[in-house]
């Protein structure tokens, strides 16, 4: 049962923003709520130790992560992305699958790394996602190469690579950001403003105002928006995603947002002030403040959110039923695959068989 | 038939690559418009075009990150270092990104980061580096570091052919020194991780790369003429992978061996080399492994002090006739 029913006001919503489709809109908040769920399944699986490492949410930027990846164009051989650690959303757009998230986070054999890298590490370019390194920063000059490819080869495709305030402090997002801009590349850089780099401030981190300051500097077109704004991102992003795609070179949105989380979950947050967390969680939660659009406008009812949110439930349960049980690599599985040639390292003579 | 330098020989090894494969393009710093600081990529621009050679800011590290990106989607880039010794700008992304990334996420990264590395050119501290040391230990990347003319034609054409990212070292006092007669029209490729047997002998072995391949032969040249030693000197051409067998081989040959680097001394390729000689052929010795190698020092200017600090050919000598005697 709706929990309130809406009038039906359809000939009186407003227009819809940003050319978009009413069904995409509503696909937005479905990948919002799956951003979200599954971050809070990860948690309990986390509580369970059956996640293997440290758990990164990114619990209040799941707005920016997801409108930025939707502004690009999707499927086989498309737009590719570069997602960190906090943009689970960008890539379950791009189509990572909840249970290839569980799994890598699980550590599991059939894991898209099979158990080599933690999390949201891993790629797939004919989707379009490279996933990190931890190093932050080097994605930049990845992506400029990527997008360089893309120009060489004439195909119109974009690339969009996202940065924290503490990433731009890196020497390679400098010199990724000023070789893209110099090559001309079609790429977008999303520079995430989410005031904390572990347990550091903005003041601490940079002596600018905002992180679009940097990318000028460069002789980049740069833009600040409302991160936890899901439209305003959305079509920040694909206004330079299609300039970019025209031949305009490198892009920077900065978008303004908030780690309500801490770094990991087993940070205690006592470096972030109670009332900012609470402040921003009460006032400014991106996808209660989607909602409240989609409602307002008439663009989405509750009884269809409400189902959304239960088939994304239901989807994470039996993601979560199909992996959890299911074994780690085999040992000496970790020998194969450094190289092409020779095509598995030695096995130790003290390991032997 | 004609005779080339090692310089000249490279020259013809990625111009023939880059005649063969559209895939193959190079980016790197002044190596467009002007050729590259030692003329390496002289006219490549003109015949190729400035999308498939491309002038760079300065930036090794992007130069390299952006080599990754491209290779991922399935070109070959040739990214030049200037100067080796800028390749530690570079450390970052070829040893946390590149070297990686085929084992952690199943990444294809076939690139090569190749420039002039060496001394014995009055080049100090910060122009004559031999960087392999910091680079041998990271498993996912490949060295390779030719000592003659056929090798680095040979070489260079096998790195871009090669799946894996390969770091192509080129001595820049070999670059107009050595010279050498090339077969034309046909193809040299010099297949990755194996050794070459640059001189046969019966006496004692010398293991070395690079520029002190040159200076073994010359201390071999005295020590047959003055001492009647009979000395072998196994050019290894690829540090990583090493060739194992060719280094035991010659081990069982003449159960003495002598380890020439011009690189420094402490954590040295020599080290390897002698660790894995006592794990596979210990009982094949007569004799203590002997390392002649760099001093432990950054490598200074004035030609007194790089002289004292870099092998020589009197230095292997003298090595090597201590070891004949043991």
């Amino acid at each position: 049962m709706p929990l309130h029913s809406v009038p039906d006001t359809r000939s009186e919503t407003p227009p819809l923003p940003a050319e978009l489709e009413r069904s995409q809109l509503v696909e937005m908040y479905r990948f919002l709520r799956l951003t979200r769920t599954l971050e809070e399944r990860l948690v309990a699986l986390y509580r369970q130790s059956k996640v293997i490492g440290g758990l990164y949410r990114s619990l209040g930027q799941e707005g920016e992560s997801v409108a930025s990846a939707y502004a690009l164009e999707r499927g086989r051989h498309r737009d590719i992305l570069s997602p960190l650690i906090r943009n689970l959303g960008a890539m379950l757009v791009m189509g990572a699958r909840p249970i290839e998230i569980l799994r890598q986070y699980m550590a599991k054999a059939e894991s898209p790394t099979r158990g080599r890298e933690l999390n949201v590490h891993f790629n797939d370019l004919e989707k379009g996602y490279l996933g990190q390194i931890s190093h932050l920063g080097d994605m930049v000059p990845v992506m400029a190469g990527i997008t360089l490819s893309f120009k060489m080869r004439g195909e119109p495709r974009v690339g969009l690579v996202y940065v924290g305030d503490g990433a731009t402090s890196t020497g390679t997002f400098h010199e990724g950001l000023n070789v893209a801009a110099v090559l001309r590349c079609p790429l977008v850089v999303i520079g995430e403003y989410n005031h904390w780099a572990y347990t550091t401030p903005p003041e601490k981190q940079f002596a600018v105002k905002d992180l679009a300051d940097k990318a000028r500097g460069y002789g980049v077109h740069a833009v600040t928006v409302d991160g936890n704004d899901v439209i305003a991102v959305y079509t920040a992003t694909r206004h330079a995603v299609e300039r970019a795609r025209r031949g305009k070179g490198v892009h920077f949105i900065e978008v303004k947002t908030y780690r309500r989380k801490g770094h990991a979950e087993h940070d205690d947050q006592s470096y972030q002030p109670k009332d900012e967390i609470e402040r921003w969680a009460k006032e400014n939660d991106p996808v209660d403040r989607f909602v409240k659009q989609l409602l307002e406008n008439g663009w989405s009812e509750a009884p269809e959110l409400e189902a959304i949110d239960r088939a994304v439930k239901d989807e994470i349960d039996q993601a979560t039923d199909a992996c959890v049980n299911d074994p780690l690599p085999p040992p000496e599985s970790a020998l194969p695959g450094v190289y092409v040639n020779p095509a598995a390292a030695e096995r130790l003579w003290f390991r032997g068989v | 038939m004609a005779e080339v330098t090692f310089l000249e020989a490279l020259r013809q090894g990625l111009w023939e690559e880059m005649e063969r494969d559209d895939r193959v393009f190079m980016l790197g710093e002044d190596i467009g418009v002007y050729g590259g600081a030692f003329k390496v990529t002289d006219g490549f621009q003109k015949k190729f075009g400035e999308a498939r050679v491309i002038d760079t800011p300065i930036s090794e590290a992007a130069i390299v990150g952006a080599a990754a990106g491209a290779a991922h989607m399935g070109l070959r880039p040739v990214a030049e270092m200037q100067f080796i010794d800028f390749i530690s700008c570079a450390y970052d992304m070829l040893t946390n990104y590149v070297a990686t990334a085929r084992y952690r996420a199943g990444l294809s990264t076939p690139i090569v980061v190749r420039g002039p590395c060496g001394g014995y050119v009055r080049g100090g501290p910060f122009h004559s580096q031999n960087p392999e040391a910091a680079f041998f230990h990271t498993p996912g990347l490949k060295i390779v570091y030719p000592a003659t003319a056929r090798d680095a034609k040979g070489l260079i054409k096998a790195s871009i052919r090669d799946e894996d990212p390969v770091i192509y070292l080129e001595h820049k006092w070999l670059y107009r020194r050595i010279k050498e007669t090339l077969p034309e029209g046909e193809e040299i490729l010099t297949p990755i991780g194996e050794a070459r047997l640059a001189r046969a002998g019966t006496d004692l072995s010398i293991i070395t790369y690079g520029a002190t391949v040159w200076k073994a032969l010359d201390a071999a040249e005295q020590m047959e003429k003055e001492d009647g030693l009979s000395v072998e000197i196994l050019d290894l051409r690829t540090l990583v992978p090493l060739d194992d067998a060719a280094i035991m081989a010659t081990v069982r040959k003449t159960n003495k061996v002598l380890i020439v680097h011009e690189d420094t001394r402490t954590g040295g390729v020599a080290g390897e080399i002698a660790a894995r000689i006592n794990e596979q052929a210990f009982e094949w010795l007569d004799g203590p492994i002997a390392r002649v190698t760099a001093h432990d020092v950054p490598l200074p200017y004035a030609p007194t002090l790089e002289d004292f600090v870099l092998p020589q050919s009197d230095d292997i000598v003298k090595a090597a006739r201590w070891l004949a005697n043991y």
